[in-house]
């Protein structure tokens, strides 16, 4: 062989090493960061101290589902770890957080990720990077109302607008001439459920005679309360969390007063009916809605998915079962790993993207049966069907039919 | 010149040796944990801000948060609404806070220690609702995304030519942080050595011998909370630019106690404690709610109990620690240990030689 022949030896190489590229790479199965043959990481940050604490078993819950679906043989192979740190709901700790989550850490996507302020924070940084910000934990309703300008986020639950905008209808419905007095947060969560509620009424807005605000940190809604009632209110919409929520529902019983009560949807877990009922609340007349399956509710007792819910929650030793935050959490968790299912060998964050955001078409066991978690180009609010429902004394009834709000919010 | 540098106390060396540390500090650690290290500093100027307060004219603040955010949403507003460039804001929100609190520094004059505590921890806690009143101008509780800068061409190429990769905007707002604090610790070294910060210790160890010797009692105290309140806004300002998000959750009542844990750990009235205090305050809770749950070492409960209460436990804990052991601090700590090493190599004749020990709260 002449002095030649390494040179032509190296162009073979090159040339075979080319076609072995051409010939594999439509097949080559795609992959970015955070995504190894094996494993999927996801990052989380919730509440795990601090004054929305309760919150926290979310993500405890979230985790178990992960758990459960990795002892069943992951998501097309590959495992999902799944990275939670504790921001103590403040906004300020997210974004270090989320930047370690991303930049140190290198998750593939930020999943489920709790409080509007502490999202919000973290929505631009994650845009601008091009991380999916997927199924926030927050009814907020701008992050799917505004997905055209932010389109690497994503929320999940009814929005709180849509869910207002529910008992609105159920209002003009059976209590046409109803007196409303309004108890809402002031806060983003309280003025999207006022916002929801006026927009839903429409012309006969002027039915609310009353509306009063509360702060988070304030001690007792006592003197709100008293003062729907001196307004003569006769139906009171509590748009306030849990605990202003059983304080509220208390100092309606003291005060003698039997008006309806519309309580939202935060608020209506049977663990805070229990501890309302505790504090000396009569609990007459309460409507909510719900989409998810209440735990404790006896007619899901041979319930298939309530069935797979107690296997998954048992991964979790720290979670209540009867929690309704398990659950959620749980049926989040199924439309995360069903989006990556779908993604198949085409694991890169714009595919798995566009599956959440213009794809989905879902039927989630932990949901009340034919909720459809569903998006299409169009139409980025994932659920958007409610069911109103009615304390009976010891749980919730259903009642009616599934209310449908898809495409009412603009 | 060099005669100069030779006799220079060992302080000045370390001083250096400090500023060179934390001047290249960025050009071996990634930009994520850039934009821990800038937190630390924020944390340092606002704890700084409170020690001139606290350990050097003795008024006790719980609510430094709260100018905190007013310095983030002065600067977080001008650049918002008024297209003003942040960096520019930056000394506007410090002027605004100072002379904010040097309006809160005049009726505070009327309270004893325990009661001034009380008022501004009330100022504290109003705050995060305060802030959401007139929505239109702070946001309300969507609070306002604030755009973190592109680094300066200037910057840019420095930065590539030491380390060969592209600065980042979080390595920008470190130096932009890193400067300020030099910058306001210089001020405050001077500021204690002379004549002010001599009659605000005067008025600290006993008013009524200060306003004997002629100092206006009332003139320093405001002075102090202004100064103070200065700092705070100042921190604050950066704060935001930091965090790239302004809201009310973002100063919650629990960011003045951390702030005032950041003082007394690092050591009252001393000008490195507020740096070592704000590296503890700042990393403890991070590191406690992290590390701890991941050593098997440690017993469950107590694991459990760490990640369920969050990083108050961790904090009370060293706190008790340190008021234990180290009630000067961690600079009063190692003032101690310098001093026994000292004792040690000058040989043990000296202990007797009658000297006045020099004054450790002095530097």
């Amino acid at each position: 062989m002449g002095p030649k022949a390494p040179r032509l030896a190296a162009l073979a190489v090159f040339f075979v090493t080319l076609a072995a590229c051409g010939g594999t790479a439509t097949s080559t199965p795609q992959t970015d960061i955070g995504i190894t043959s094996d494993s999927i990481l996801l990052g989380t940050t919730n509440a795990l101290s601090g004054p929305a604490v309760a919150y926290g078993t979310i993500a405890n819950a979230e985790n178990a589902y992960f758990t459960y679906v990795n002892s069943q043989g992951g998501v097309n192979g590959r495992k999902v770890t799944f990275q939670i740190l504790d921001d103590a709901y403040n906004p300020a700790q997210t974004v270090p957080l989320t930047k370690q989550l991303v930049e140190q850490n290198q998750v593939f996507a930020m999943f489920s990720g709790l409080g509007t302020q502490a999202q919000t924070s973290v929505r631009d940084y994650l845009n601008t990077k091009k991380v999916p910000q997927l199924f926030v934990a927050t009814g907020a309703t701008t992050f799917n109302k505004d997905f055209s300008t932010n389109q690497w986020t994503l929320g999940w639950q009814p929005p709180y607008q849509g869910e207002s905008r529910i008992y609105a209808q159920d209002v003009l419905k059976n209590h046409a001439g109803a007196k409303i007095g309004v108890l809402y947060q002031n806060d983003d969560y309280g003025q999207d459920y006022l916002k929801g509620l006026t927009d839903g009424l429409g012309s006969n807005a002027s039915m609310i005679v009353d509306k009063q605000s509360f702060d988070v940190t304030a001690a007792s809604p006592a003197a709100q309360v008293a003062a729907l009632k001196s307004k003569g209110a006769d139906t009171v919409f509590l748009f306030v969390t849990p605990k202003p929520t059983i304080q509220s529902l208390a100092v309606i019983s003291a005060l003698h007063w039997t008006p309806t009560i519309y309580l939202n949807s935060v608020s209506n877990p049977q663990i805070y009916m229990a501890a309302a009922k505790k504090a000396g609340a009569a609990l007459q007349n309460v409507t909510s809605v719900g989409y998810l399956k209440d735990p404790t509710d006896p007619q899901w007792a041979n319930d298939e998915g309530m069935k797979l819910y107690k296997t998954v929650i048992a991964n979790c030793s720290t979670c209540k079962p009867e929690d309704g935050f398990n659950i959620y959490g749980v049926a989040v968790a199924y439309t995360m790993v069903d989006v990556l299912k779908q993604a198949g060998t085409v694991m890169t964050r714009k595919n798995v993207m566009d599956i959440a955001a213009n794809k989905l078409n879902e039927t989630n066991p932990f949901l009340l049966p034919s909720v459809k978690v569903k998006t299409t180009s169009s139409d980025h609010f994932p659920i958007m069907q409610e069911q109103v429902i009615t304390w009976s004394g010891t749980g919730w009834t259903l009642q009616g039919s599934l209310i449908d709000e898809r495409g009412t919010i603009k | 010149m060099l005669q100069s540098i030779r006799t220079a106390p060992p302080r000045y060396w370390l001083v250096a040796i400090v500023v060179i540390f934390f001047v290249g500090f960025p050009t071996v650690i990634t930009s994520f944990q850039t934009s821990l290290w800038t937190q630390a500093i924020v944390l340092a100027i606002a704890i700084m801000g409170l020690n001139i307060l606290v350990g050097y004219s003795g008024q006790l603040s719980l609510g430094h948060g709260a100018f905190m955010a007013l310095g983030a949403y002065t600067s977080a507003i001008l650049a918002h609404h008024y297209k003003i460039d942040y960096l520019l804001t930056i000394p506007i929100a410090a002027l605004l806070t100072g002379v904010v609190g040097f309006l809160f520094g005049i009726p505070a004059l009327r309270l004893s220690a325990l009661y001034l505590a009380l008022a501004t921890f009330a100022l504290a806690v109003v705050t995060p609702s305060l802030i959401k009143r007139p929505p239109g101008l702070t946001g309300g509780v969507q609070g306002i995304l604030v755009r973190q800068p592109d680094p300066p061409q200037f910057a840019q190429d420095a930065f590539t030519t030491v380390t060969g990769t592209v600065m980042t905007s979080d390595q920008w707002i470190y130096y932009v942080s890193l400067l300020c604090a030099l910058v306001l610790f210089w001020l405050a070294w001077n500021l204690v050595r002379h004549r002010p910060g001599r009659a605000m210790r005067a008025i600290r160890d006993g008013e009524v011998a200060a306003a004997a010797s002629g100092i206006s009692i009332a003139g320093y105290k405001t002075l102090a909370f202004g100064i103070s309140a200065f700092y705070a806004g100042m921190a604050g300002s950066l704060f935001g630019l930091a965090t790239g998000f302004v809201s009310p959750d973002t100063f919650p009542v629990s960011l003045s106690i951390q702030l005032l844990v950041g003082v007394v750990v690092g050591g009252l009235a001393s000008i490195p404690g507020p740096l070592l205090g704000a590296i503890f305050a700042y990393f403890l809770p991070i590191e406690s709610n992290q590390w701890v749950p991941s050593q098997t070492w440690i017993p469950a409960q107590i694991t459990s109990t760490v990640k369920n209460a969050g990083p108050a436990v961790s904090y009370g804990a060293v706190l008790i620690l340190i008021m234990m052991f180290a009630p000067n601090g961690i600079v009063g700590l190692i003032n101690w240990g310098y001093a026994i090493v000292k004792r040690r190599l000058r040989g043990a004749g000296d202990r007797e030689t009658g000297q006045m020990p020099p004054d450790a709260q002095t530097v």
